[in-house]
């Protein structure tokens, strides 16, 4: 009887075994079979993800989604998710893509994916369009606002010439406030910050002079779907030579994608 | 919780504190002088001036009293410009200052004009001085000895008070703390050794100006 029950157990797990191997099917093709691609996009972040004045998301990531969902040709179902959940979400399988102004590190990549870079998420030194700056040489002699203890302001110390004069203030409202008005023609910030200034005050905007430090966005995915990084990653390269990429970049970010994404 | 006090993460930055300090000394030194200059034409104007002249003053004293400094600060720093008017961050924060000095030493000094008894202005007219001498040699030197330690108190807020002209990046004691703090990241010594050189010059100046009201404005 003891027999009988031990091989019954056995069999019984071999097919539960068997059935849940069978069930691991690619994403990919879940996705075209369902015809609903889940994508996680910021709801706190604008320019990237916010919440638009009739509630509904909208932003570059917005954009991006439904972008790939587009050209997948299936229906893109938009879950807003934050900075602290947006990984686990992808790992627990709520939503198939990440993107989020997603940064890639090497403890993230221990766990996920990352696609292609989409969107430039950088820092540099903007200023007036009349200010000719091309590089941290041609700083000299001249005035640039950044925000005390923020990454530019350290990389701008040590970038720029003696006989530059690097204005310090203490929050990045101080710094766009100090440019808005006038007080500085240059600010070594992050080009999320420009991208507001220049959209809040479009009679003096930020534009990029040069770059300081470079982490652009990804697109992030679970581990081991080869099929879904190649279609993503090839959906990335369509949209970078037929310039829907810098049209994202110009339409939130107020800056064309910089030279050499 | 232990902490480990790091006094001597600050030696390499003291250039920065040492300007720091000058930067503040001098920028309280000229804006109280020319700050009290303000306030004693002021009260002068309010009490002898023509009327008009008086409500002018009543209006502008009552503004800046009012408004919290920092506020005062920004609108000269971040506003002014698009009237037209840029004006650095040292031009700033001492215009600022001696604006805010000013109405707060005119009510001071106001009070002082009117604790003199008329009948001293009086005793000056009927001597053939001329008002502004009456003004000058008889009512202020009471006037500003009566209310001298009210007048030495509000030099050292605003002394103090100075610190906050660090918010548009001008590069006094405070601005040298913060700059300090965002490099080495110990916030308890930076704070404390700037707290401490504040306290030092709080007391240096009340000093100095115990000897000034001894020298100039003792009326036995």
């Amino acid at each position: 009887m003891s027999i009988i029950r031990a091989l019954l157990a056995g069999f019984l797990s071999v097919a539960l075994v068997g059935m849940s191997g069978a069930a691991q099917a690619d994403s990919l093709d879940s996705i075209m079979k369902s015809k609903v691609i889940k994508i996680a996009v910021p709801q706190d972040f604008a320019p990237f993800g916010s919440a638009g004045t009739d509630l509904k998301p909208q932003g570059l990531d917005i954009d991006m989604a439904n972008l790939i969902a587009k050209e997948l040709g299936v229906k893109a179902e938009i879950v807003a998710v934050t900075s602290a959940n947006r990984i686990p979400y992808l790992q627990t399988k709520k939503v198939d893509l990440v993107i989020s102004s997603l940064g890639k590190n090497p403890e993230r990549e221990k766990v996920i994916d990352f696609s292609n870079a989409y969107a430039p998420f950088f820092s540099g030194v903007f200023g007036v369009k009349d200010v000719a700056v091309t590089k941290a040489e041609d700083l000299a002699s001249k005035t640039i606002g950044a925000t005390r203890g923020a990454i530019e302001e350290q990389e701008i110390t040590k970038l720029a010439p003696s006989s530059a004069t690097i204005k310090r203030y203490e929050d990045n409202n101080a710094t766009i406030s100090a440019f808005v008005s006038g007080q500085v023609d240059l600010i070594a910030t992050g080009n999320v910050i420009a991208a507001s200034v220049s959209t809040k005050n479009p009679a003096r905007p930020a534009a990029l002079k040069f770059l300081i430090k470079n982490s652009p966005c990804y697109v992030g995915m679970n581990k081991e779907e080869p099929a879904l990084m190649a279609k993503v990653n090839a959906i990335i390269a369509k949209a970078k030579s037929d310039g829907e990429l810098n049209k994202l970049s110009e339409k939130w970010l107020k800056n064309p994608l910089p030279a050499g994404f | 919780m232990t902490y480990h006090l790091q006094f001597g993460s600050l030696l390499p930055y003291w250039e920065v504190l040492a300007w720091g300090i000058v930067f503040t000394v001098v920028l309280t030194l000229v804006s109280t002088v020319v700050g009290i200059a303000v306030g004693t034409a002021g009260a002068s104007a309010r009490t002898f001036g023509p009327a008009w002249l008086g409500a002018a003053v009543r209006v502008y004293v009552e503004l800046i009293r009012n408004t919290p400094f920092i506020v005062q600060l920004f609108f000269i720093f971040f506003g002014l410009p698009a009237l037209g008017l840029r004006l650095s961050e040292t031009t700033a924060a001492f215009l600022a200052m001696v604006i805010n000095l000013g109405a707060y030493s005119t009510e001071i000094i106001r009070a002082g004009i009117e604790a003199v008894p008329k009948g001293h202005i009086e005793a000056g007219v009927s001597l053939a001085m001329s008002r502004f001498e009456v003004l000058r040699y008889i009512v202020l030197r009471q006037a500003i000895a009566k209310i001298y330690p009210a007048l030495s108190s509000q030099i050292i807020i605003v002394m103090l008070g100075s610190a906050v002209v660090s918010q548009i990046s001008a590069q006094d004691l405070t601005y040298a703390a913060n700059f300090i703090q965002s490099r080495n990241f110990r916030a308890f010594e930076v704070y404390l050794v700037s707290a401490l050189i504040y306290l030092l010059l709080a007391i240096g100046t009340r000093a100095l100006l115990r000897v000034i009201g001894q020298r100039f404005f003792t009326v036995t």
